[in-house]
């Protein structure tokens, strides 16, 4: 292995060849403030434009300081990370960066998560020495991000994002010199682009440049209608990450913490989104089978592999690219949307009040879930099924604004009968896990034997692209799993092709799944975060006694008493959905 | 943006192009500057049928011509006149020039007159600062241009006595 021998802040370094001064220095607990870069370890992830010029260093023999996180070391360098000059030229960069930014911060979106704002803090600037002309360009509003590109430093995270990881490209740099901005093209708004409300964009930007659209207050106002019931329901991602808004290790489980906060908030029911992903799996895993039972028995009409169909992003994504490909997919509805259908008609009914009184509020890691919820087909005269979807972040802002000391709350249990569910629902969160809930189902459905084992190691992790052969009792089923919309891609095209052998694949937008949400909270670049959030799902999952969904006693029941049996004429009407050509 | 709707002819120049440069996603700016040159400009849909070719993003196209003043997206008209605002032309007078082609004409640097007939714009340096200021009409150039040759220089073409400036 070739090795580089160099001295930075008078310290001697040994690192491999082709490292950056950045990494280097890191190694040797030495931190050089970075702006525009930023690296999600696992996941593949990586921006370094070199654009901000908030990392340069000073190197012994060079005539131009040099920016950290893109200079690869040499055999005797010598680095100086905090050089009277280094230092100047980090804050005279940082006063033109914000020379050219609004200064708003006390009612910025963002306050207190800004990178720009906590850099600014870092490198003690008292002073905007240079003083010009600012740049201004429209506020972009869509059902789910705000771009507000006044705010917008150029980092080109976002862009990164949304071409290389998602392959989207919606978002690109467009003008020159002080006119350029990241845009759709054309300067289109989002709403008329091919966006898909990932969110990811929004998760990377450094300053209050995307953000989600804030329905905080549309809630609290209807908390406070009496005439009105507000029930709520939880995905299984927030539980993961939600305790990190209020300062506690991420991936520390903040189920019971979370519920009771809710009812302190005002709900009148406290349930689950897992009991919809129960629903789910029940319809989803009936589907695969049906469609594994008609291609074994000689059915070439039949289509395989079947796709998830739960990520609202990942839906848009494929109506836009893949329009040749809509029967594919699972028709099953997103369990937010089963939820919410379920609500509005089973639980409606149980209470004997009209669906328009009934309001129904999720919480998600996720900002497509807004404009999920806003599609005409959730809809029923009008009435949305639910009513509105809020991040995590968002739900920790409410829980700020109402004095509630989250962390000195007690352990509470969701209401029933909407809000219990089993390990299968709570995995739903995470990269894996819908395969894994629905192979658990599938397995028991199809062999009428019970599972030899609950784990399927062989499904999780963080790889981009995974796959595993499950044995069903002398029946090979091969299952992929795609997180990362870029990764999806590759899957797809494989179909498109006509060399998929996949049975059954998991698509997740984000990378690791509901777990890096657009919705979550911040994660800063540090996707340890992610991969703590991650062990918390299976955590949860192996500490619940029942695991698999068809074992849900409150799926068995509302199957009993409401819909029948999974695909019932019932069931097709109110927990699955079409997909719409949008080229 | 109204929607313009390409002709199957249009369509196969722009593949054409792509073609020609293997369609690879390297080659966007030779292959803007091409069909460019064989349409004249480079309204959206034509950008469109370049990303889908090419196999990139409409955003990442509109990026690259927004970026370079060379590419347009109005449609040029049938004799584009450049001023050049080099620092020699510049110096010499330039400004005057363009002001006075500004008024005679009617319109703004990047726009075409209502007819179709000329569009105005300006470029750096076409290598004749010997000449300054310089004005390129097509691809003649007119050099040591004084403000009150303008009008002779729209004349010219006013009438369509030439047709050696027909080009883009």
């Amino acid at each position: 292995m070739d090795v580089i021998n160099l001295t930075i802040d008078n310290k001697p370094v040994v690192v491999k060849k082709g490292t950056t001064i950045l990494e280097a220095a890191k190694g040797i607990g030495v931190h050089v403030p970075t702006l525009c870069y930023m690296k999600l370890d696992d996941l593949n992830i990586e921006n370094k434009p070199g654009g901000c010029r908030i990392c340069v260093v000073e190197v012994q023999g060079r005539r131009n300081l040099a920016p950290a996180c893109c200079t690869e070391v040499n055999e005797g360098m010598v680095v100086n990370t905090h050089s009277i000059r280094a230092i100047n030229a980090r804050r005279t960069v940082m006063e033109l960066i914000l020379s050219d930014h609004p200064t708003d911060c006390l009612i910025c979106a963002k306050s207190g998560n800004c990178d720009l704002q906590s850099m600014a803090h870092k490198l003690g600037i008292r002073q905007i020495h240079y003083q010009g002309e600012q740049s201004h360009y429209r506020k972009d509003t869509s059902p789910s991000i705000i771009r507000d590109v006044d705010k917008c430093i150029m980092c080109r995270r976002c862009e990164m994002m949304c071409n290389e990881v998602q392959t989207v490209g919606v978002l690109s740099a467009i003008n020159r010199g002080f006119n350029s901005v990241v845009s759709p093209a054309f300067e289109m708004n989002l709403d008329h682009s091919v966006c898909t409300y990932c969110g990811q964009c929004v998760a990377v930007c450094p300053t209050g440049a995307l953000t989600e659209v804030d329905d905080t207050g549309k809630v609290v106002r209807l908390l406070s209608d009496p005439t009105k019931t507000v029930i709520v329901q939880t995905a299984p991602a927030v539980r993961a990450a939600l305790g990190e808004e209020f300062d506690l290790e991420a991936g520390t489980l903040v189920t019971g913490k979370m519920v009771a906060a809710l009812r302190r908030l005002g709900f009148d029911y406290v349930f689950d989104t897992d009991f919809a992903a129960d629903l789910t799996i029940m319809e989803e895993g009936t589907e695969l089978l049906n469609r594994l039972g008609r291609y074994l028995e000689g059915d070439k009409e039949v289509k395989l592999p079947i796709l998830t169909s739960c990520c609202p992003a990942w839906v848009k994504f494929f109506e836009h690219q893949f329009p040749d490909m809509l029967d594919i997919p699972s028709t099953a509805r997103s369990p937010q949307q089963m939820f919410g259908s379920i609500a509005k008609t089973y639980f409606a009914e149980k209470l004997g009040i009209k669906r328009e009184d009934l309001v129904v509020v999720s919480i998600m890691p996720c900002v497509a879930k807004k404009y999920e919820c806003q599609r005409d087909e959730f809809k029923v005269n009008k009435n949305p099924d639910v009513d509105y979807a809020i991040t995590t972040r968002e739900l920790a802002a409410l829980i700020k604004i109402s004095n509630i000391n989250f962390n000195s709350l007690p352990s509470e249990d969701f209401d029933h009968p909407l809000g219990e569910s089993t390990g299968a629902g709570v995995i739903f969160g995470t990269t894996g896990g819908v395969i894994e809930a629905a192979v658990r189902t599938a397995y028991e459905l199809h062999t009428k034997k019970e599972l030899p084992r609950l784990n399927f190691d062989e499904l999780r992790g963080m790889d981009g692209i995974r796959k595993a052969t499950i044995d069903f009792d002398g029946l090979p089923i091969n299952i992929g799993i795609a997180h990362g919309l870029g990764n999806a891609r590759k899957l797809l095209e494989e179909i498109q092709a006509g060399k998929s052998e996949f049975h059954a694949i998991e698509i997740m937008s984000c990378p690791g799944g509901c777990i890096g949400g657009g919705g979550q909270p911040y994660h800063h670049g540090n996707a340890e975060i992610i991969k703590k959030r991650q062990r918390a799902i299976y955590e949860e999952d192996s500490k619940k006694a029942i695991r698999k969904s068809h074992e849900n006693p409150y799926i068995q029941k509302l199957y009993e008493e409401f819909l029948g049996h999974p695909l019932s004429e019932k069931s097709h009407h109110l927990l699955h959905t079409e997909y719409f050509d949008r080229t | 943006m109204p929607k313009i709707k390409l002709s199957d002819n249009t369509i196969n120049i722009i593949k054409e192009v792509c073609a020609e440069f293997d369609n690879k996603e390297s080659e966007l700016i030779n292959v803007l500057h091409k069909v460019q040159g064989k349409l004249g400009y480079l309204p959206a849909e034509v950008q469109e049928v370049i990303a889908r070719e090419l196999k990139t993003s409409v955003a990442k196209v509109y990026g690259v011509v927004t970026f370079y003043s060379f590419f347009t997206m109005i449609p040029k008209g049938e004799f584009p006149i450049s001023i050049c605002m080099g620092t020699a032309c510049y110096v010499r007078g330039a400004e005057q020039v363009l002001s006075e082609f500004k008024r005679q004409l009617k319109v703004e640097v990047g726009e075409s007159t209502s007819d179709g007939k000329f569009s105005l714009n300006c470029l750096r340096c076409v290598g004749a600062c010997g000449l300054a200021p310089v004005v390129t009409v097509g691809e003649k150039v007119y050099g040591r241009v004084a403000p009150t040759q303008v009008k002779d220089i729209i004349a010219e073409y006013r009438n369509n006595v030439c047709d050696v400036a027909r080009t883009a």
